[in-house]
């Protein structure tokens, strides 16, 4: 049951990364670019996914997974560096291609190679990127503690 | 280009409801990177079929709806160069954030988590600078 709804809740999320045009890498970028000829429709599509997702996370208190298993625990309120920075190379690229992860495997069957080259270095990305976080914690934890 | 927003709301709509059918009856977080990077660095070696199965869905439903379209055009740069950068950056930006625009945007700010709303605004502020820099500045994208 676990992967049918998981292949369901995909399959949504697909169809609407689709329907939206947020496989539109223009239309990503026009959001972006509020200083030209900006394009709005990001804004609907974000406001859009969190009305349903606002009532589930109510529907979460007091219950279960249908599957079984417990619910996430709630929001960590602890700001890291790595939330700050990873959010910023992640938004600098973003920008660069008008791609995130979503959208990006939602285009493969129909973007042409460019999208399945932005998939790779995006897989090549996530694999060195546990490393590259130790080592930089390491790296900057040490300059804390000789200081 | 009038009914931009409809389409844009509609297909919200639906992937808000992608995000309430894998919390509700799976109880996890559908955020794309962390489903794509469990996969990638081992750490969710033991939920690999739901990550699957999640994915499959997100590659074939296209594929589905396209043909109601005549054409579908992703303007996405013809520079491999530009495209291999930004999807390094877009790898490691989201491990290192734990999270992108689904899971931190979508499932975050739903949940009004303070986290999901600190990396939202960073990374729309740097695809922002991103954009004024390489469309603006140096006319690349």
């Amino acid at each position: 049951m676990r992967n049918l709804f998981a292949f369901i809740a995909g399959g949504l999320f697909g169809a609407g990364l689709f329907i939206s045009g947020m496989t539109d890498t223009s239309k990503v970028q026009g959001w972006l670019d509020v200083f030209g000829n900006w394009d709005p429709t990001l804004a609907f599509v974000m406001g859009g996914a969190i009305i349903p997702m606002f009532f589930a996370w109510r529907l979460t208190k007091g219950r279960a997974p249908v599957v079984g298993g417990t619910f996430p625990t709630p929001p960590e309120p602890r700001i890291g560096r790595n939330l700050v920075l990873g959010s910023v190379l992640f938004g600098f690229g973003w920008g660069l291609a008008g791609l995130c992860p979503g959208p990006s495997i939602a285009s493969l069957s129909y973007g042409g190679i460019m999208h399945w080259i932005f998939v790779a270095a995006m897989l090549v990305g996530m694999y060195v990127a546990p490393a590259l976080r130790d080592r930089m914690d390491r790296t900057l934890d040490r300059s804390v503690a000789a200081e | 280009m009038e009914q931009d927003w409809i389409w844009g709301l509609v297909g919200g709509l639906l992937i808000g409801l992608g995000g309430a059918v894998y919390l509700l009856a799976n109880g996890r977080i559908m955020g794309a990177s962390g489903i794509l990077g469990g996969l990638v660095d081992g750490s969710g070696r033991d939920t690999w079929k739901e990550r699957i199965a999640f994915l499959a869905g997100v590659f074939l439903l296209p594929i589905f709806i396209f043909p109601a379209y005549n054409s579908v055009e992703t303007h996405v740069s013809q520079n491999w160069l530009i495209v291999i950068a930004a999807g390094l950056l877009v790898g490691i930006g989201t491990r290192f954030a734990n999270g992108c625009t689904s899971g931190h945007g979508v499932c975050g700010i739903s949940r009004f988590s303070l986290r999901g709303m600190v990396a939202t605004v960073f990374y729309i502020m740097a695809g922002g600078v991103a954009v004024i820099i390489f469309r603006h500045m140096l006319g690349w994208v």
